[in-house]
């Protein structure tokens, strides 16, 4: 073929298309870190000393740590998730796993004389994350293997997982102790400690998809299974593997918002913490139908949520909150579709020329 | 007044413009279709035909310039509102709904009501009525992806001549057709323009342009070359116009494209392959030590060690790397035996609906077959995954890119890489080097028209997409390449060269499986022919014998028989 001319063609073309990908993906990221950015201005003019960060008794405090450390397991949450919304799929099952692993956490370590299994607490939480990924396991397997649309048979752990958390602590909630756990409440360090554990979650997950061709296989998966599946691409082991580590993630979840309060709580602990987290997700770029994720958008989508969730309940009364909450989230979205800029620019655009032909056709007469 | 009107234009583009980020798809173009004409658009694969189309539609937003439709200024914002003007369109990739019906796509959008309800029985039967003006009498209850690629495109032809247009625009429809299909859809182009419609025909099949249009528009890179009569422009000055230049071993090729003469490709030397840097020379290749692009000391070693490579051509006996016996699924092909020899270009030759891709979908492990087996390197195998078969070192190239090539998000070096990086496992990658290397010596060797290899696939022209598959699966280095429809939508030029790549490709020792429906490709590339019908393996050709009447005769033959059985 002319090789030659389309050669000639590619080297006439512009060279800006050169680094287009990664722009692109760039230019993903904008939307949400501006509509972050806009948010953190408005509550740093709305709310004395927002930005304010101070040590106090060696501990850093302040408004953004506070956002940090009650984000995080919303943002270890989305880690996981992006994995499940990029193959396309979806796992609704997160907050129940989140209380399920409390719970077993609080079980293990209780003593047998309360029904307990009387081991260390450490092994305890080692126990809850083990569950943790059997749940991913069994989601994983229903969907990979077995063929059940990922929201029905995640649904199917969303329902039960509370009930078997229920059933396990044999209460609505019990009180957590020993070491372990005020060391995650509260460690003698200068940082809390989740959002500590958020960054190695981060971390591990990133450097998963850069070093091995995972990420690759999951974007390959949601952007087409059937053409993925012809390549040799391992569709339902992916696809398996996917769900086991968004279960892990719960269940890292749930230690970390059980740490938080020092109670394991059957049915309060991640409620309603799977949509915030689908919600983050989406925020941060990557489609529903699956397909290219970021997992820094991700984590910025976190950030978004918990810092609206932080700073309303300065301002507004609760019964507001969650209507502002979904103002905000829908403009983010919106801002977010090219289609919707594209059309609002042009009725802009249509505007002004509608102005200007009236005027043309007055100094026309 | 009616004659002054008919000679008028029906529809006229001034200074058409169009910009993707680093591509000017379409600069300034100037473009006029008259009624009552068949009017061609030609240019090589990324010339911005396609573009074009989807500006006038109103699927892209342009960037600049007029369009005027009978003499009134037109700006469609959607293909709906360009149907609503009159213009009904198929575009290149079959934009229809898979999980709908038949009838379903051809009314939708236009359902015909009654009392406000949707009136089943006359969408069905008028559905049925609109595909038997191409002589195509299926179910049309059934839904569309059940359907074979052909009949799908066969199907949206369908829809688009249903509409009472002024204007229709067919882009590429005749990618996946056969001979018989061709004809039909002409003879309808014909008395539609007779009956004073204006038509825009895009092919990249020189014969059809000459025997059906009356003017053809020429596009290289995005730029209007010029318009012609289609009686005063000649095959060489067309392809010369289209690539934009006049070279010597285009007349060869071009000889070559009206001749379909058999033995021309023993002429064609390996070292133009090789000297461009398609192929690494044989000693490097598969050896060891990664001297070309195309093979890594890993990689080359890694499919299948059980696969005897042959250094030897085609010509010699070569010895079985494949050998199916009495593989068969029910529903989708009887059982056939076949060996496949290292080195061996087999063609599939047979009607639409034959059994061509039902019998390499068996073959790669797509669909499991019920009876027999697969032997390869001495021990019978079982695929349940095409990533079995690749692992022994098969590749398929599918014939509907859309569906089950393209990843279209993910960015051209990405979807070149993919079935190697797939082969490696999940937790080895290659190094981002390494991929950049191969995917822009792909994008250099094939001639892929992209500002960079790093522009999402989805965003690439059709032929363009199509080369890009077939990079993947070469960069995958199989010892048994099985091509459907490789030539899809890929034009003169490019289809020659990858025509030139399947027979050195074999030279080295690699086995490829070469399904076409076009039957001088067919007889063009392959030792051996295998011909197919109702899903049955028939009959054999080879060597001399394979002939493009040869291949008609024997399809022809036994039909009688099978009345008797
Ligand atoms: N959505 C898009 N985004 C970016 N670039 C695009 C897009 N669509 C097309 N292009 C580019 O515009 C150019 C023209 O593409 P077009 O599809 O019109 O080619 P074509 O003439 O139809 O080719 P083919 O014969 O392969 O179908 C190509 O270089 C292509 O890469
Ligand atoms: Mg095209």
């Amino acid at each position: 073929m002319s090789s030659q001319a389309v050669l000639e063609s590619a080297s006439t073309a512009p060279k800006r298309g050169a680094d287009f990908g990664r722009l692109h993906l760039w230019g993903k990221l904008l939307w949400p870190a501006l509509a972050l950015a806009i948010l953190l201005a408005i509550d740093g003019i709305c709310i004395r000393g927002f930005f304010s960060v101070s040590i106090v008794q060696g501990r850093l405090t302040g408004t953004l740590v506070d956002i940090f450390r009650y984000g995080a397991p919303v943002m270890v949450l989305s880690v996981g998730m992006t994995f499940v919304l990029a193959t396309g799929g979806v796992d609704l099952s997160v907050g129940a796993i989140m209380a399920l692993a409390g719970a077993i956490a609080a079980k293990a370590a209780m003593p047998t004389s309360l029904n307990g299994m009387g081991i260390s607490p450490g092994s305890g939480i080692a126990i809850a994350l083990l569950v943790s990924v059997l749940a991913g396991m069994w989601n994983g397997m229903s969907v990979a293997w077995l063929g059940m649309q990922p929201i029905v048979a995640t649904l199917v752990l969303m329902v039960a997982g509370r009930g078997i958390a229920r059933l396990c602590i044999g209460a609505a909630n019990v009180p957590l102790s020993g070491t372990i756990w005020t060391a995650l409440h509260n460690p003698h360090l200068t940082l809390p400690m989740a959002p500590i554990i958020v960054l190695i979650v981060a971390v591990v997950a990133g450097l998963l998809t850069r070093v091995t061709s995972i990420g690759l296989f999951v974007e390959a998966l949601g952007g087409n299974p059937v053409a993925s599946r012809y390549a040799g691409v391992r569709v339902g082991l992916i696809t398996f593997m996917v769900y086991v580590f968004c279960g892990l993630c719960a269940g890292i979840a749930g230690i970390i918002s059980s740490a938080d309060v020092m109670i394991a709580n059957a049915s309060s602990t991640g409620m309603y913490m799977e949509l915030d987290a689908i919600l983050a997700v989406v925020i941060g770029g990557t489609a529903l139908t699956g397909g290219r994720f970021s997992l820094v958008g991700s984590l910025i989508g976190a950030l978004l949520i918990q810092t609206l969730q932080t700073t309303l309940i300065y301002k507004v009364p609760i019964q507001q909150t969650l209507v502002i909450k979904a103002v905000v989230v829908l403009a983010v979205c919106l801002l977010q579709s090219a289609e919707f800029r594209r059309k609002s620019l042009a009725v802009c655009a249509r505007l002004g020329l509608s102005r200007t032909r009236k005027a043309a056709a007055q100094v026309a007469s | 007044m009616r004659s002054e009107s008919i000679k008028s234009p029906l529809l006229q583009l001034q200074k058409v413009r169009k910009i993707f980020p680093g591509v000017l798809a379409l600069d300034d173009v100037d473009f006029s279709a008259r009624r009552g004409e068949i009017h061609a658009i030609m240019g090589e694969n990324g010339a911005g035909k396609s573009t074009l189309i989807k500006v006038l539609t109103g699927a892209y937003p342009r960037d600049g310039g007029r369009m005027m439709l009978d003499g009134a200024e037109i700006a469609p914002r959607s293909p709906q509102e360009a149907q609503r003007l009159g213009i009904s369109t198929v575009y290149q990739e079959v934009n229809l709904i898979p999980s709908l019906s038949v009838a379903e796509n051809i009314f939708l959008g236009r359902q015909p009501t009654r009392w406000g309800r949707i009136d089943w029985r006359q969408i069905r039967r008028r559905a049925q009525a609109a595909l038997e003006r191409l002589d195509l009498s299926i179910d049309v209850g059934r839904q569309l992806s059940s359907y074979s690629i052909a009949i799908q495109q066969m199907v949206a032809i369908a829809r688009a001549i249903d509409i009472s247009a002024r204007l229709l625009i067919l882009d590429e429809p005749t990618s996946s057709l056969d001979a018989n299909e061709v004809q039909r859809l002409f003879a309808v182009m014909r008395k539609l323009r007779d009956e004073g419609m204006a038509i825009i025909f895009v092919s990249h099949f020189l014969d059809q342009i000459y025997a059906i249009t009356d003017r053809i528009t020429v596009l290289r890179n995005g730029r209007l070359i010029g318009e012609y009569p289609t009686s005063q422009l000649s095959r060489q000055d067309l392809i010369a116009r289209m690539m934009g230049r006049e070279l010597a071993d285009l007349d060869v090729q071009l000889q070559q494209e009206e001749s379909g003469q058999r033995d021309s490709h023993q002429s064609i030397s390996m070292r133009d392959i090789i000297g461009r840097g398609i192929i690494p020379s044989p000693g490097t290749r598969g050896e060891g030590h990664g001297g070309g692009f195309l093979s890594t000391p890993n990689q080359s070693s890694a499919p299948s060690p059980a696969l005897p490579r042959s250094t030897g051509g085609g010509s010699e006996m070569p010895s079985p790397i494949l050998r199916a016996r009495s593989l068969g699924r029910s529903g989708s092909i009887q059982p056939f035996d076949l060996e496949i020899g290292a080195g061996e270009v087999i063609g599939l030759a047979g009607l639409l609906g034959s059994g061509r891709s039902e019998m390499a979908r068996l073959l790669f492990g797509i669909d499991v077959a019920d009876s027999g087996d697969i032997e390869i390197g001495g021990r019978k195998r079982v695929f349940r995954q095409p990533r079995q078969a690749i692992a022994l070192g098969l590749a398929f190239c599918p014939e509907d890119r859309k569906t089950s090539g393209i990843i279209p998000e993910l960015s051209i070096r990405e979807n070149i890489v993919l079935a190697l990086q797939a082969r490696g496992g999940l937790f080895k990658s290659l190094s981002r080097a390494r991929q950049d290397e191969i995917a822009s010596g792909y994008i250099k060797a094939l001639g892929i028209a992209t500002p960079s290899a790093e522009q999402s696939i989805g965003n690439l022209s059709g032929g363009n997409q199509q080369k890009a598959i077939l990079a993947r699966w070469l960069a995958a280095d199989p010892r048994l390449l099985i091509l459907d429809e490789p030539t899809r939508g890929i034009d003169v030029g490019a289809k020659a060269e990858i025509q030139k790549l399947v027979l050195s490709l074999c030279r080295q020792g690699t086995a490829i499986v070469f399904i076409s429906s076009e039957l001088e490709e067919v007889v063009r590339v392959s030792d051996r022919v295998l011909v197919l019908r109702d899903r049955a393996l028939v009959g054999q050709l080879r060597g001399a014998a394979i002939s493009e009447q040869a291949i008609m005769q024997t399809i022809a033959q036994e039909r009688p028989a099978e009345v008797a059985r």
